[in-house]
């Protein structure tokens, strides 16, 4: 906008003395954006920002999402991460719905959960309908000062049947990684290499509310933050899962908490639909085996497929 | 089927007292009598009209023979509170809360002549963890069972009246589960928590809280009363606020302090005899509790007229909270701000 300049057709003191008097009148939009900078926008809108939350006013959902915060707060801080470090590329986003509740389910990888947020920041972005995505964290999460409050207001909540199907039932885009731990905290030598899929919580979430399953492949997170040893006395002290050991961690401290700057691809398959299987579906555990060992296969060989198509880990 | 006479527990708190007011106010009813161990506050008799006022201890056997005496057929016990009468009053609350309802009931059972019970119970029985989900809905339990304070009472109460309502399956027994009060009139623990001009919260947490307008609660129990509708409901108005977010539109200040250290703050602030928090309100101000108000919706038949924010919105507006940073002055300084801007394009 710098290069732009707009010659002003009035004169700008006149216009600005005008502008004080009238402050609560708001201009109409198209005018402002021809009259003032881009900048000045930029500060009425951290100006308005900020005065909601002085006041607190601003809504939340049940589960505590506070969508003013995640996309004026939460998510900004993203986006040089997602664009510029792991220059994610999104395959098959028209696969999620611009509408209505449908479940992405995804592989886990990279010892810190950086995929589940530049997932989440690839949908907000990149999508036409730009949904939030409602992602289904471990107990330790909101357990966890800070961070759990932080999460609820991003949008998510516990990992559980009951929480699963009221944000699915409600339409929303909800967001599982059901090898949870065991995906995020394995080993370097066992990437793309899918761990156990939970007890198939997820695919029963997704029967009993009739939603498509979308499998989502993560190509470059494993990368990240590549784990070759895990300090299990350090963990059981601390309560956390693991304690991860990576080439730079902790031996060059803070500086090794710099993600590696892989090459990102995030595909989102063909929806696997849900409600064509009857009304008691989700009470028939063969189903929901099956259903579980299919999305997992479909992630699987979609990685797999991935993986032989990238020729370096850092250029893609 | 309008009840002809109808006992009321609790009169000399705000909920039970102008829950007899309504009731003297309806010609439909005969009779109101209003229990409670100590005369309600002079306002509050005045309100109350005809109900006639028993000063009776619930916990006393006593109360069988007001309720066969007085043919009583309707039983309304609002008298399980959370609030206790002094710093030494945790103990009498706790038999108030549930060897009075024990008596209650058993006097209850014993008369042929009472067919409807109404109990207001409250949320805390679902417990505030982080294991629990977001909502919770009638059918669900607590992920630990509250260990004591209000939360336990309640829970022991709740047990009682299923026993009892297996023991006379002829009585329509309700049972209202509510989230917090607020109002420009009640006064609550959560209500004096609020009023503080620094608010302690733990730092690093955020909880959810749901609140119900006590206007909406006494409508709530009045057409339990007058209407017959078993069963178990949820009821709290529409929409959450952030406990964060409540304080901020309250217009105080709040304190984080670690989680460490709550006890301790509660401490000083039970002795300073400005709030008295139980180690079970302290959870509940740390997770937060969200319920399904479904239920009452659809099968009680009743919308809450406040939501969430609304009530929150009157409590602040009626008890004349003054903000400790004017929102004039925000405006003030954000106008300058954006006329600075202006004038360096």
């Amino acid at each position: 906008m710098a290069g732009a300049r707009v010659i002003p057709l009035h004169d700008p003191e006149r216009d600005a003395a005008r502008r004080a008097r009238h402050v609560e009148v708001v201009p109409e939009p198209e005018q402002q954006q021809s009259a003032t900078p881009d900048w000045e926008r930029r500060l009425t809108d951290l100006l308005s920002f900020a005065r909601r939350r002085i006041a607190g006013d601003y809504q939340i959902d049940e589960f505590g999402f506070d969508r003013d915060l995640t996309e004026n707060v939460l998510m900004p801080p993203l986006k040089p991460l997602y664009e510029k470090w792991f220059r994610v590329e999104t395959i098959g986003l028209n696969n999620i719905p611009t509408a209505g509740g449908a479940l992405i389910v995804a592989n886990h990888s990279g010892t810190v959960p950086l995929d589940a947020l530049m997932t989440a920041y690839g949908i907000a972005s990149e999508h036409p309908a730009h949904r939030p995505l409602r992602g289904l964290g471990a107990d330790l999460v909101f357990r966890t000062p800070v961070l759990g409050a932080l999460a609820r207001k991003g949008g998510q909540t516990l990992a559980c049947n009951a929480d699963a199907e009221r944000l699915l039932s409600s339409g929303e885009l909800v967001g599982v990684w059901p090898e949870g731990f065991k995906g995020i905290g394995k080993p370097f030598k066992d990437r793309y290499k899918l761990q156990r899929f939970g007890r198939g919580g997820f695919v029963s979430a997704a029967l009993k509310t009739g939603v498509p399953i979308i499998p989502v492949s993560i190509v470059g997170a494993e990368e990240i933050y590549p784990m070759i040893g895990d300090i299990k006395t350090l963990a059981r002290l601390l309560g956390f899962p693991y304690f991860p050991v990576t080439p730079f961690f902790p031996l060059l401290g803070p500086l090794g908490a710099i993600p590696l700057p892989s090459k990102w691809y995030i595909e989102f398959g063909e929806p696997i639909r849900t409600d064509v299987f009857g009304e008691n579906a989700a009470d028939d555990p063969m189903l929901v085996f099956n259903l579980t060992d299919q999305v997992r296969e479909t992630i699987q060989q979609t990685l797999y497929r991935l993986l032989t198509q990238r020729r370096n880990v850092f250029l893609g | 089927m309008t009840p002809k006479v109808v006992l009321v527990t609790g009169v000399s708190r705000f909920l039970g007292g102008h829950l007899a007011a309504r009731f003297a106010a309806n010609p439909d009813i005969e009779r109101v009598l209003g229990v409670d161990t100590e005369p309600p506050p002079r306002d509050l008799l005045r309100r109350m009209g005809r109900a006639e006022f028993v000063r009776a201890d619930i916990r006393n056997p006593l109360i069988s023979k007001v309720i066969s005496t007085a043919n009583v057929d309707t039983v309304v016990h609002a008298s399980v509170t959370a609030s206790p009468a002094g710093p030494t009053g945790r103990t009498v609350m706790k038999e108030m809360n549930v060897i009075g309802t024990m008596q209650l009931l058993a006097a209850c059972q014993k008369s042929p002549r009472v067919t409807k019970l109404v109990v207001k119970s409250t949320s805390a029985v679902y417990g505030s963890s982080s294991r629990d989900p977001a909502v919770f809905t009638e059918d669900m339990g607590p992920k630990d069972l509250p260990s004591s304070g209000y939360a336990k009472d309640a829970v022991e109460v709740e047990g009682y009246v299923r026993g009892f309502s297996r023991r006379r399956p002829d009585v329509d027994v309700t049972t209202l589960r509510f989230t917090n009060f607020i109002g420009p009139r009640i006064d609550t623990v959560l209500t004096r928590y609020f009023a503080l001009p620094v608010v302690p919260t733990v730092l690093g947490y955020d909880a959810r809280v749901q609140l119900l307008h006590s206007e909406d609660a006494l409508a709530v129990l009045e057409r339990a009363t007058l209407h017959d509708l078993p069963g178990v409901y949820n009821v709290g108005g529409d929409g959450v606020l952030l406990l964060s977010q409540a304080i901020r539109r309250a217009g105080r200040l709040n304190l984080p302090v670690p989680s460490a250290a709550v006890p301790t703050v509660g401490g000083f602030f039970r002795s300073a005899r400005l709030v008295d928090f139980s180690p079970d309100q302290m959870r509940f101000l740390n997770w937060g509790r969200v319920i399904d108000t479904t239920l009452l919706r659809k099968e009680f038949g009743f919308t809450p007229r406040w939501t969430t924010q609304q009530a929150f919105d009157d409590y602040v507006n009626g008890r004349g909270l003054k903000p400790l940073i004017d929102p004039e002055t925000i405006d003030a300084a954000e106008r300058g701000i954006l006329d600075a801007a202006a004038r360096f394009r």
